[in-house]
């Protein structure tokens, strides 16, 4: 890497852009860069970072909105959140820890760029739903804007969630505004232990068919909670499969006794207390118990009722620790290192069982030589290849980070 | 006379009409065209009924397979498609025109699969969003979106607008509860886009899809998520001497930390109308009224309402009425859903949709009364105030010279003043023929051609639902670029 460019307002970061373009440099974009390590390896003799354009633009607590420059670190974000009773209801997951970088470092707007979301999604929906709208700068350098502020917006396409998730390779956005939620008076967690992933999805399958707004269904296997750092839990030497209720005090109470009754065929739960709930759901949201290591791992979406089996699948084929989020709708798969990360294996189990795989942590050697992201089927690889040729022609952002050929 | 200019017919498509009539027949069989004249003035307009077009012909196909066949066929021929739902489109986001095929999937309507274990639906998109609840309701669950039409009006439709309603302060708008779609292409490729999973893989195409009004595909199938109902909701109602004091009594409610499933305002002209029509119990000496609904156990519900109501009496409310029975929810909430059409019994009326921050909106009701007074028209505002989405009825007699047009730059006015408080245009009924000439207030000439170029990825040719969304001086301009561009590639592939 030659060069770090680091606009440090919009106007920069169009006039960078713009002189990119016309010499046809590529680049490769990045926030505070703890993500760099996923997709396929990025060949540009230039990286620009948004990690200059930073400071919250607005915040209306009364209205649940607050807009920020995309390179505002999200932990400045939260706390400005907080100090007014409110957060991001999806949960940001925080890869830092599992790709080796610092926690807490990323950026909102790379929290946007790749959609991720926590254990909260289940049910309060994920990063794109949140996302109102944008200011960013395209392939062409030109500056453009989608969305707004306001909460109901369906004044021309969705261009705004049509960015997230596209890993800094259609636009290179510069500001971001957003839906918040007031933060919950009270947590509750119900912990379950020794039941095997089957039953585990069926338990918190259950619970979110309940009425009681079940907000957080986790499942542990015992390799797994054997790395928690609660001792209590870790303890418990069981796999641990975890219900989270929030709400005001007196509802939680309240709607934990019906849990508790419901789902009484499951055992007797372990009753967090807020303390040592709040440091639970912490742990999920940093994968603090899947630590960087030379292992691979995969980021598995499915249809819940398929998790376990699909997981047995490749069990077959290499030994893995599996951690099932969203009821089992989302698998984070630690696999061994091998040369190319157990991907065909892992694929075929992915194309019987239905849902789509991403290797989130490989060398770079195995990034170039596998497909990181889900291959595409022609019709969709036809569309996304034109919608990069709409926003990117000259391919300058985060070349082949996604596709090999995009 | 309406004075939104709509693009003349090619003539060339006219002159072959017969033609065109008699391929579609034997393309997806005669009982799946519709093709007399009287046949064709059931589609010549949507809700946004000032405006008719006779369509080319109509088709009604039974099958995504038909579907494919009819858009490749139009594709080859060079012929425009208007996709069509119920025909619900405030906005004419359905309006036919004299030279396009009608596509309309009312015939598919079937519910393939309900996995209550995993929370999803799967339909076929020309279901009614009633419809949908209705289906999963056996196990407790519903589909969150409520639009006030959604007895009528499709699934396939509020994909195409991304429909909210009156539930969506807590649920969500249609992107937020749709999954994956089946969507036929222009050219006639049938894709499949998401599924029962909580993440897009690659780039996300479905948020794109959702509220592309029907100029992407036509969508046949979706996967909707389905929530648990909670174990009971009930509303509440408080009344204010001004719009103001509802305003700020909002704004607090949702500042101290509670999220209501709604809450909707009505104003003196609006509370009238509708407690004339559904006899919910509305306070008719109220300025303003919020109707708040709130979701939990009994026990819950009255924590809650009390809670909201001990926020309200700060503001010395002039009325606070606590729903005392389901019958009398039911009614309440009849009353709100039906305003459009009670409005509409006693007069014409326009329907604006721009949303606005909610702490401008005394000032923005004050401003409506005063634009509505100036071109001497009555107006009704009813609105979901939890997300700041205002629906004013502007009242009009069409039977009068020059009042329709009077109505449309009163509405015009009222959207540049949404959009000046940093506001948008239109919050959940769409652009469609009605706001597109209002997109450049809201747009630069370059978020118009980044949203153009996507338009050129799904529909290069620009043949579904044409003439809408874009301004068309925009669109002819984005053509000529296109053209010239192709030209200039096939010029160099003649150098070379």
């Amino acid at each position: 890497m030659d060069e770090i460019l680091k606009p440090a307002t919009e106007w920069e970061l169009k006039s960078m852009i713009s002189a990119l373009a016309e010499r046809q440099i590529p680049a490769e974009i990045i926030g505070a860069g703890s993500k760099r390590g996923v997709g396929r390896p990025v060949s540009a003799p230039v990286a620009l970072t948004t990690s200059g354009m930073r400071g919250i633009s607005l915040y209306e607590p009364s209205e649940l909105v607050m807009s920020a420059r995309a390179g505002t670190p999200l932990a400045q974000i939260e706390v400005e959140l907080a100090s007014r009773g409110q957060m991001l209801p999806f949960e940001p997951i925080d890869l830092g820890p599992a790709l080796g970088a610092p926690a807490g470092i990323q950026t909102i707007g790379a929290v946007f760029a790749t959609n991720m979301s926590g254990a909260r999604r289940i049910a309060a929906g994920s990063a794109r739903d949140y996302l109102l709208g944008l200011r960013a700068v395209n392939g062409h350098g030109e500056f453009f804007k989608s969305g707004g502020r306001v909460m109901k917006n369906v004044t021309g396409y969705d261009v705004a969630r049509g960015l997230s998730g596209s890993w800094g390779t259609l636009a290179v956005m510069s500001e971001v505004t957003f839906k918040v939620l007031p933060l919950p008076d009270d947590v509750a967690t119900l912990v379950y232990t020794g039941l095997t992933d089957d039953l585990a999805v069926e338990l918190m399958s259950t619970a979110l068919g309940l009425p009681y707004e079940v907000s957080g269904t986790v499942h542990l296997p015992a390799g797994l909670a054997r790395r928690l750092k609660q001792a209590d839990l870790r303890s418990e030497k069981k796999s641990l499969t975890a219900i989270r209720i929030e709400n005001f005090t007196r509802s939680i109470s309240y709607r934990k006794g019906r849990l508790k009754e419901a789902l009484a065929a499951f055992g007797e739960p372990i009753d967090l207390s807020l303390e040592k709930s709040l440091q639970f759901w912490g742990d999920m949201r940093r994968l603090s118990f899947m630590p960087y290591e030379p292992t691979h791992l995969w980021r598995i979406s499915t249809s819940p009722r398929m998790a376990a089996k699909l997981v047995n699948d490749i069990k077959r084929h290499m030994p893995v620790e599996a951690f099932y989020d969203w009821s089992g709708g989302l698998i984070w798969l630690e696999t061994p290192a091998s040369a190319d990360a157990g991907t065909a294996d892992i694929r075929r189990a992915v194309a019987i069982h239905g849902g789509h795989a991403t290797l989130v942590r490989a060398d770079h050697s195995v990034r170039g030589l596998v497909d990181v992201f889900q291959p595409q089927s022609p019709a969709t690889e036809r569309l996304s290849r034109g919608l990069k040729d709409a926003f990117d022609p000259l391919r300058l952002f985060n070349p082949g980070r996604m596709y090999a050929t995009m | 006379m309406p004075s939104i200019e709509l693009p003349s017919p090619d003539a060339s498509i006219l002159a072959r009409r017969n033609e065109i009539i008699r391929d579609l027949q034997s393309l997806v069989g005669v009982h799946c065209v519709i093709a007399d004249e009287d046949g064709r003035r059931a589609f010549e307009t949507d809700a946004l009924t000032a405006y008719k077009r006779l369509p080319l012909v109509v088709v009604l196909p039974s099958t995504t397979d038909e579907v494919s066949k009819v858009l490749k066929y139009a594709k080859v021929n060079g012929i425009k498609v208007v996709a069509r739902g119920a025909g619900t489109s405030l906005s004419g986001g359905a309006l036919p025109s004299e030279d396009a095929i009608v596509v309309g999937v009312s015939k598919m309507n079937k519910v393939l699969e309900i996995d209550y274990e995993n929370r999803f639906a799967r339909v076929e998109s020309g279901i009614t969003n009633l419809a949908i609840s209705d289906a999963v309701g056996r196990g407790g669950f519903f589909y969150a979106p409520d639009p006030s039409s959604q007895i009528a009006c499709t699934l396939a439709g509020n994909i195409a607008m991304n429909s909210g309603g009156a539930h969506c302060l807590k649920y969500g708008v249609t992107t937020n509860n749709v999954l994956g779609v089946k969507i036929v292409l222009m050219d006639g490729e049938i894709v499949e886009i998401g599924g029962p999973f909580l993440e897009p893989e690659g780039y996300d195409l479905l948020a794109l899809i959702v509220g592309s009004e029907g100029q992407f595909g036509i969508v046949t199938e979706a996967t909707v998520r389905i929530l648990r109902a909670a174990e009971g909701a009930r509303p509440m109602m408080i009344g204010f001497e001004s719009s103001a004091k509802a305003g700020m009594c909002v704004a607090r409610i949702i500042g101290s930390g509670i999220i209501p499933v709604a809450i909707e305002f009505m104003d003196r002209p609006a509370i009238a109308v509708c407690e004339d029509f559904a006899k919910a119990g509305y306070p008719l000496d109220v300025e303003a009224l919020l109707i708040i609904e709130v979701e939990g156990s009994e026990e819950e519900i009255s924590d809650r309402l009390a809670y909201i109501a001990s926020i309200a009496e700060e503001l010395s409310p002039q009325a606070i009425v606590v729903s005392a029975s389901a019958a009398q929810s039911a009614r309440i909430w009849k009353g709100r859903k039906a305003a459009f059409g009670a409005v509409g019994r006693l007069s014409d009326y326009y329907c604006m949709d721009g949303t606005i921050p909610l702490t401008h909106l005394p000032h923005v009701l004050e401003k409506i009364s005063e634009i509505c007074a100036r071109h001497g028209l009555r107006v009704a505002n009813i609105f979901h105030a939890g997300d700041g989405n205002l629906h004013p009825l502007v009242m009009y007699d069409a039977n009068k010279p020059g009042e329709t047009d009077k109505a449309e730059a009163a509405g015009a006015e009222i959207l540049k003043l949404c959009v000046s408080v940093g506001g948008c245009l239109t919050g959940e009924h769409g652009v469609g023929i009605e706001k597109r000439d209002l997109m450049r207030v809201q747009f630069s000439e370059t978020d118009l051609a980044v949203q153009m170029r996507i338009k050129s990825v799904f529909d290069p040719d620009w043949l579904l639902n044409n003439g809408k969304v874009f301004p068309l001086d925009a669109v002819a301009a984005a053509l000529a670029r296109r053209e010239a561009e192709l030209q200039r590639a096939t010029g160099a592939a003649a150098a070379a």
